[in-house]
């Protein structure tokens, strides 16, 4: 750091708190389209994976492949050909999303002990029922164990958009003015930022998987 | 596409501290310590709380804190710091901006997904096999050695695989500080506009063909590790499972830079 600058300076903060404003917002822009579109898209793939067995080596393998791509390499590659646009940092945000939500997904719907979907059966579920009364419910905490890891990591992946351009930089946009022109306030605040945004979904998630399966709890406390 | 196979078969890119073999040197030098300094804090934990069961609360959740927090931001959080440390002439100002803080959040990221993996792997030992090696008369020390590391050695491979994903797609990230790696050709191509295409392509092939071929050599030491009565085809080793507690699963220990 050069000689007197601050660590933090609060009132560069105070004052350009919709230049920060504007890069939150713009990080929820990154993260809630891919979040939604991998949510689905995984969703359909962990049904089909139940269904049909050979399905999950394939799928897992594919998805796999994309997860190794290192992001910085996934956005400059894409940058030519989608151009300066949402949609290519959308891409492989979503693409990041599919290897743990679909093994999640996968592994919330295996994991209904066999005796729980003939016991469905023996009451007459249909198919349909069973999966939404039975098999769903069941595979909740896992399901949103899932979201909540997809969540933090989308939310950090979408801090490395900002090598894109700045129109649509989100938080890593501060981080990278901040580190240009040496500036410890800006970049700390992207960082600090993102972090807190992560580390709070993190928190988030647990809290609603706890609240949406009382059962659980009330299992535990039962023994 | 041709410019890409110009650029990498362009001999000018293959020599001096700019070319593809002091790039991927650089990249896995940091990468290589910083695995190696995570491991030697990792998997001593995760042996201790594995074994004992103790305090696997409090770390599992600081794990969990752990690999929340974006690799971009951690690694500038420390920069004022290494900055700072600099001033006192321990070492030079541009190796605490473009090594250092890399290093130090590559490291951190590692952590995570190692201690679970070792903690979790030991778990996953079968009780009676524990109990069994106690009445035969061995140490504990022996057990651990004996029984628990070994069937557990695959699980803790597979948190190194993920550790080293990490870490590797990170050392890309350090390209933005300033630093060297494979992340160079990335960043630079992105700041010469059109005629950086041919780098950036070139880049991210190169990028990604360590990061697959590291984990793929990873995943054949995975099985060549896993003792042979496991070791059925088809069947892959992943540690016992519970439901609605997902960090005891390989699944949940992965976060992505």
């Amino acid at each position: 750091m050069p000689p007197g600058t601050k660590l933090f300076d609060f009132s560069w903060t105070v004052g350009h708190l919709d230049q920060i404003w504007t890069r939150i917002i713009q990080h929820f822009q990154l993260i809630i389209v891919p979040l939604l579109i991998g949510i689905v898209i995984s969703l359909i793939l962990a049904v089909w994976a139940v269904r049909q067995r050979w399905a999950y080596a394939p799928v897992t393998l594919i998805t796999g492949i994309l997860y190794t791509i290192p992001s910085l390499a996934a956005f400059a590659v894409l940058r030519p050909i989608t151009g300066l646009s949402f949609i290519t940092a959308w891409i492989p945000l979503t693409t990041y999303t599919l290897l743990i939500l679909f093994r999640n997904f996968t592994a919330g719907f295996t994991s209904v002990p066999a005796d729980i979907l003939e016991a469905a059966e023996g009451m007459g579920y249909t198919r349909r029922q069973r999966l939404l009364r039975v098999e769903l419910p069941l595979a909740v905490p896992l399901i949103i164990a899932g979201i909540r890891l997809a969540s933090v990591t989308t939310i950090g992946l979408a801090t490395i958009v900002a090598v894109l351009g700045d129109q649509f930089g989100g938080l890593g946009q501060l981080i990278t003015e901040g580190i240009q022109t040496f500036f410890p306030t800006k970049y700390l605040l992207g960082a600090i930022l993102s972090v807190i945004l992560a580390v709070g979904a993190d928190m988030l998630f647990v809290r609603l998987e706890r609240l949406i399966t009382p059962w659980a709890r009330a299992r535990a406390g039962a023994r | 596409m041709d410019g890409v196979i110009a650029f990498l078969t362009d001999p000018k890119n293959w020599e001096g501290t700019t070319g593809i073999p002091n790039r991927l040197v650089e990249h896995l030098e940091i990468s290589v310590l910083a695995v190696i300094l995570a491991g030697l804090i990792a998997i001593p934990i995760g042996l201790y709380i594995g074994h004992t069961n103790r305090g696997s609360g409090l770390a599992i959740n600081l794990a969990n804190i752990g690999r929340a927090v974006p690799s971009f931001a951690m690694m500038v959080i420390p920069v004022p710091l290494t900055l700072t440390l600099a001033e006192t002439g321990l070492y030079d100002p541009n190796f605490g901006l473009v090594f250092l803080p890399p290093f130090l959040a590559m490291t951190f990221l590692a952590i995570p997904p190692l201690l679970v993996a070792t903690y979790s792997g030991l778990r996953s030992v079968d009780r009676d096999l524990v109990e069994a090696g106690r009445g035969m008369g061995l140490r504990e020390r022996q057990i651990l050695s004996r029984i628990e590391i070994p069937i557990a050695s695959s699980i803790i491979v597979g948190g190194l695989r993920t550790s080293t994903l990490q870490v590797i797609a990170t050392a890309t990230i350090a390209a933005i500080l300033g630093g060297g790696g494979l992340g160079r050709f990335i960043f630079d191509g992105l700041n010469q506009g059109l005629a950086g295409r041919p780098s950036i392509y070139a880049g991210a092939i190169l990028v990604t063909v360590l990061a697959v071929g590291i984990d793929l050599l990873l995943a054949w030491v995975q099985t060549r590790l896993t003792p042979r009565a496991l070791r059925k085809p088809g069947r892959r080793p992943t540690p016992r499972q519970t439901p609605g507690d997902p960090d005891l699963e390989g699944v949940s220990a992965l976060v992505r830079t």
